[in-house]
C-alpha cells in the first residue's frame, strides 16, 4: 500500500511539475529547481567539493561548511567557551581565553583568511580576528583546531583584520575605533588630534604559523573598517578603509557622515620593515597575553608581553598615502591582478575603483591635494581609475573570479552585482534575501580565484525559514556563478551572524587532516600511557588522577579517599589510537563542562566535590556496544576522615 | 509493542524465578553467571561437550585476513625482538589483555599453539576486517562480550615483534 501511494504521488508531483513549467516558466520553483537541486545535491556517503570557513560573528567561532551542499561539517570553538568540546572549560584550553582583561568566554568573530603561499591559498593555518578585545587567533588546518590567540594591544574594535599577505609574511589588524594610546584618562571631546588608531603587522613564522606582534603605525584618529593585501605588482602594500575622517566622537552616525571622501590608506609595509630595521620607531609600554597551544603538549600557555614598538607615520615618509573615496568606504578589495583597489562607499550608489600603477605615478609626480596628520594626501582623479555607476544601494564587499569579473554585494538594495573590471559596466545582477553582507568566492582573496560559487551572507532572513520565536536564524545563499548569469542555488542556515568567509577545495586540505594524536609523540605533563602508568596522587587537596580510557573502561575506576573540599584532576588520556573513537569524561555535580578527549589525547577537568558519598562518572560519547558500561565511582568522604587514598587497578 | 511487554513480562518472571533459585546457593545474585576461565585455559564448557569456546579452539591452518600472508619463524626466539614486543605489548595492549588470564579480551599464553602466527599479527593489525570476516574472530567477539579488538595502528614491524614476545609466554 504504501509503496503504491508513494508511486501515485510521485507520478502527481511529476505532473503537477511538468504543467506548473508549461504554463509558467519562469516561476521560482518548479522544473527548474530539478536543475538546482542536481547542482547542490552530494549523495549519501560522497564529499562536498569545497570546505567553506563561516566566520560565527557573535557566536566568537568558526564554522565549517561543505559547498555546494550547505551541510554543517564542524564548529571550531575560537574566542568562545564551548562546553560541548571542554573548550575553555579543560585546563588545556583555559589559557588560550586569557587576555590583559583576565579570561575571557565570549568574543565577536569577523574574517577569516587562509594562508598563502605565491598569492595562492596553501590550506596550512586560517586566521580570524575577534573584533570586541582585539584579538587574532590561528587555526590549523591538520587539526581544525584553535592552536593560537594572540591580544592586540592599543586597538579596540579589531575590525579591518586579519588579512595576510600573499606568502603569509603577515597577518594584519587594524582597530576600528580610535582610541588614546597609551590608554589614559582623558575628557571624551579631547579626541581631536589624541586619538590614535594602530594598524598592527604580526609577523608569521613559516614554520608553524605563529604570530608575532612586529610594529604598529599609529594613524590619525580615523576609523579603520576593512583591509586588503595587495597582490603581485602591488604586493608589498596594504589597503585600509577609512571613514569617520571627521573625527566625530558624538551621534556618529551623523557626524561620521559629513565628508563626501572619506580616504583608503595605502600602507607600504616593506618601507615599514625598513624603519623598523633603521631603528625609526619608538617602544611604547603595554601588557597583552600571547596565548599558544603546544601540540607536543597538548596544553596552551599564555606569554605577557611588556612592549610594542610604533611608527608615527608622519616621521616615516612615503609610508602611508590616502587616496580619497566616496561616501564612507566600507569594503576594501584587491583584485586578482593586484591592480584595482576597489572602494565600497556604503552610503552611495557606486562603487569606486582606484589603479595601483596609476597610485605609483601620482606619488613620484607628487600628485597630491593636501595632507592629513602628515600623510599625503594623492589626487582623486590621480588615482581613480573607473566608477561602477548606479549599480544598486549600500556597497559593501566587492569579490572576483578568475575571468576578470567582480561581484559587489548591495546591502541596502539586497542584492549581488556582477561587473567587469577594466569597462565597469553592469553584467547581472541577483536579488539576495536579504540584507547581504559580505560575499565569497573560493580563493577570493588571492591570486587565484576559484570561479565557480558566490556564497552571499545575509544580515536578515525574515520569511525564508521556519519561523522560531523572535530570533530567526542567520542565512547563507549559494549562487553558481559560471556563466554569464548567476543563478540561486541554495539557501542555508549558519552559526551566528557570518562577517567574511573563505573556502578552499577540499583536495587541498582533506588529506592532510589529522585522525588522531600518536600516543608515543604524546608528551602532557600528566600523560598515562597506558593504563599501568595510571595512578591517584595527592598533594594537600589537590589531587591528580592519572586515568586511561580504551573501550569501553576507564582506568582505575574506582577510587576511594577523595574528600569534600579537595579539588580533584581528572587527566584522562584515550589510549585509543583509531580514527574516530573520542572518549568522553563527565562527573556528577562538576561545574564544568565535560571532556571529549580524541584518540592519543590527554586533557584535564577539575572537580570539586562537594557532598559526601559515592558519584559515578562515565563516558559521554558512545563509543562501542559496551559504551553503556564505561562508567566509575569515587567515593567522597568527610573533610577530617582518614581514608587512604586507593584506587583500583586494572589486573 | 504488545510483543515487547510480552518479552518484558517473561523476562521478569525468569529473572525473578532464577533469583529465588540461587539465594541460598550463592550470595551473589547471577543468572546463567559464565565460569570464569582464566584458570584453566583448555576447560570445557561444561553445559555441552561439543561446544569448545572460540579462544580455546585450535585452528592452525587459517592465516585470517590482512596483510600478513606468510610468516616464516625460526626456531630460536630473536629476544631483542622479543623485548621490543614486550614494552609495545605494555604500551598497547594491556588496556584489555593480561598474561596468564582472561580480562577485556583472552591472554595470548601459547596463542602459537591455538592459532597461525599470520592470524594472530593480522587480528593485532586488522582487527575490524577480522571480526567482519574470519569465522574465528566473529565468535571471540560474542564471546568476549561484543567488545571488539581496538585497533591500536600497530605497524607490520611491531605486530611481528610482539609475536615474537608471544612465543615467550608459557
Amino acid at each position: 500500500m504504501k509503496k503504491n501511494n508513494f508511486k501515485i504521488s510521485i507520478i502527481i508531483s511529476l505532473m503537477v511539475l511538468l504543467s506548473h513549467c508549461d504554463s509558467n516558466i519562469s516561476n521560482s520553483s518548479g522544473a527548474l529547481d530539478f536543475d538546482r537541486s542536481e547542482q547542490v545535491y552530494v549523495p549519501p556517503g560522497e564529499y562536498d567539493s569545497y570546505y567553506a570557513f563561516l566566520s560565527g560573528g557573535f557566536s566568537g567561532q568558526l564554522s565549517v561548511y561543505g559547498l555546494p551542499s550547505g551541510r554543517l561539517l564542524k564548529i571550531i570553538p575560537v574566542f568562545s567557551v564551548d562546553a560541548e568540546k571542554g573548550y575553555g572549560f579543560n585546563e588545556e584550553t583555559k589559557p588560550l581565553l586569557n587576555t590583559s582583561f583576565g579570561s575571557i568566554p565570549w568574543g565577536d568573530s569577523h574574517h577569516p583568511d587562509i594562508s598563502q603561499t605565491n598569492g595562492e591559498l596553501d590550506g596550512r593555518w586560517i586566521y580570524i580576528n575577534e573584533n570586541n578585545t582585539p584579538r587574532i587567533a590561528k587555526i590549523d588546518l591538520s587539526l581544525f583546531e584553535t592552536t593560537e590567540i594572540i591580544e592586540i594591544p592599543n586597538t579596540a574594535g579589531n575590525h579591518s583584520s586579519s588579512y595576510v599577505t600573499e606568502n603569509t609574511e603577515y597577518v594584519i589588524a587594524g582597530t576600528r575605533f580610535s582610541i588614546p594610546v597609551p590608554q589614559k584618562d582623558i575628557p571624551i571631546n579631547q579626541y581631536e588630534g589624541n586619538f590614535k588608531g594602530a594598524l598592527s603587522f604580526l609577523k608569521v613564522n613559516s614554520d608553524n604559523g605563529e604570530m608575532n606582534l612586529s610594529f604598529q603605525i599609529l594613524m590619525p584618529g580615523f576609523n579603520y573598517d576593512k583591509a586588503h593585501p595587495g597582490r603581485g605588482p602591488s604586493h608589498g602594500w596594504f589597503f585600509y578603509t577609512t571613514y569617520n575622517t571627521e573625527e566625530a566622537y558624538s551621534l556618529q552616525e551623523v557626524n561620521s557622515s559629513q565628508n563626501d571622501k572619506d580616504y583608503i590608506a595605502a600602507v607600504n609595509w616593506k618601507k615599514a620593515e625598513k624603519y623598523i630595521n633603521e631603528g625609526n620607531y619608538k617602544t611604547i609600554k603595554t601588557n597583552y597575553a600571547h596565548n599558544i597551544y603546544n601540540e607536543e603538549t597538548q596544553t596552551g600557555e599564555t606569554k605577557w608581553i611588556k612592549e610594542v614598538r610604533v611608527l608615527d607615520p608622519s616621521n616615516c615618509p612615503g609610508l602611508v598615502y590616502f587616496l580619497p573615496t566616496p561616501k564612507s568606504p566600507h569594503g576594501c578589495d584587491v583584485d586578482p591582478s593586484g591592480e584595482y583597489i576597489v572602494g565600497s562607499g556604503k552610503l552611495s550608489a557606486n562603487v569606486t575603483v582606484h589603479s595601483f600603477s596609476k597610485m605609483i605615478d601620482a606619488i613620484k609626480q607628487k600628485k597630491f591635494s593636501g595632507e592629513a596628520y602628515g600623510i599625503p594626501i594623492l589626487s582623486f582623479d590621480a588615482v581613480h581609475v573607473g566608477t561602477v555607476k548606479q549599480a544598486g544601494l549600500g556597497p559593501l564587499h566587492t569579490e572576483f573570479d578568475n575571468l576578470g569579473n567582480a561581484y559587489t554585494s548591495f546591502f541596502i538594495s539586497s542584492e549581488v552585482v556582477k561587473w567587469k573590471l577594466g569597462t565597469w559596466e553592469v553584467i547581472d545582477r541577483k536579488p539576495t534575501f536579504y540584507s547581504v553582507g559580505h560575499l565569497m568566492i573560493p580563493g577570493g582573496n588571492s591570486r587565484k580565484p576559484f570561479g565557480e560559487y558566490a556564497l552571499a551572507m545575509n544580515k536578515i532572513t525574515k520569511d525564508r525559514y521556519l519561523p522560531t520565536g523572535p530570533e530567526v536564524t542567520q542565512s547563507a545563499q549559494l549562487y553558481n556563478i559560471k556563466g554569464d548569469k548567476m543563478k540561486l542555488l541554495l539557501d542555508f542556515p549558519t552559526v551566528g551572524e557570518p562577517h567574511y568567509a573563505a573556502a578552499i577545495p577540499a583536495g587541498l586540505i582533506k588529506d592532510k587532516s589529522k585522525k588522531l594524536y600518536k600516543l608515543e609523540e604524546n608528551f602532557h605533563e600528566y600523560v598515562s600511557h597506558s593504563g599501568l602508568e595510571t595512578k591517584v596522587v595527592r598533594n594537600g587537596q589537590d589531587v591528580h588522577v592519572y586515568m586511561t580510557t580504551i573501550r569501553s573502561h576507564f582506568t582505575p575506576d574506582n577510587i576511594e579517599g577523595i574528600k569534600v573540599g579537595d579539588k580533584v584532576y581528572f587527566h584522562v588520556t584515550n589510549l585509543e589510537q583509531d580514527y574516530d573513537v573520542p572518549h568522553g569524561f563527565a562527573i556528577i555535580g562538576a561545574n564544568t563542562s565535560e571532556i571529549l578527549i580524541m584518540p592519543g589525547q590527554t586533557e584535564t577537568i577539575i572537580w570539586e566535590p562537594k557532598k559526601v558519598g559515592v558519584w559515578p562518572f562515565y563516558c559521554s560519547d558512545f563509543c562501542s556496544a559496551l559504551h553503556q558500561e564505561m562508567q566509575g565511582y569515587v567515593r567522597v568522604s568527610p573533610k577530617n576522615s582518614n581514608i587512604e587514598l586507593s584506587w583500583s587497578l586494572d589486573n | 509493542m504488545r510483543i515487547l511487554k510480552i518479552i518484558f513480562l517473561i523476562t521478569g518472571i525468569i529473572l525473578l524465578s532464577s533469583c529465588g533459585e540461587t539465594k541460598e546457593k550463592k550470595k551473589k545474585f547471577s543468572y546463567e553467571r559464565k565460569h570464569n576461565s582464566s584458570s584453566n585455559l583448555k576447560e570445557v564448557n561444561d553445559n555441552n561437550n561439543n561446544f569448545i569456546k572460540a579462544s580455546e579452539t585450535i585452528d592452525l591452518i587459517n592465516k585470517g585476513f590482512g596483510p600478513v600472508k606468510d610468516i616464516d619463524l625460526s626456531e630460536e626466539i630473536n629476544s631483542s625482538m622479543a623485548n621490543r614486543g614486550s614494552e609495545l605489548f605494555k604500551k598497547y595492549c594491556t588496556s584489555c589483555h593480561k598474561i596468564g588470564k582472561k580480562f577485556i579480551g583472552p591472554p595470548p599464553n601459547k596463542i602459537l599453539k591455538r592459532r597461525t602466527p599470520e592470524w594472530v599479527m593480522n587480528m593485532i593489525i586488522n582487527p575490524e576486517q577480522m571480526i567482519k570476516k574470519d569465522p574465528l574472530a566473529k565468535k571471540l567477539l560474542i564471546e568476549f562480550n561484543g567488545a571488539p579488538m581496538a585497533n591500536q595502528n600497530i605497524s607490520e614491524e611491531q605486530a611481528r615483534s610482539i609475536l615474537e614476545y608471544f612465543r615467550t609466554l608459557n
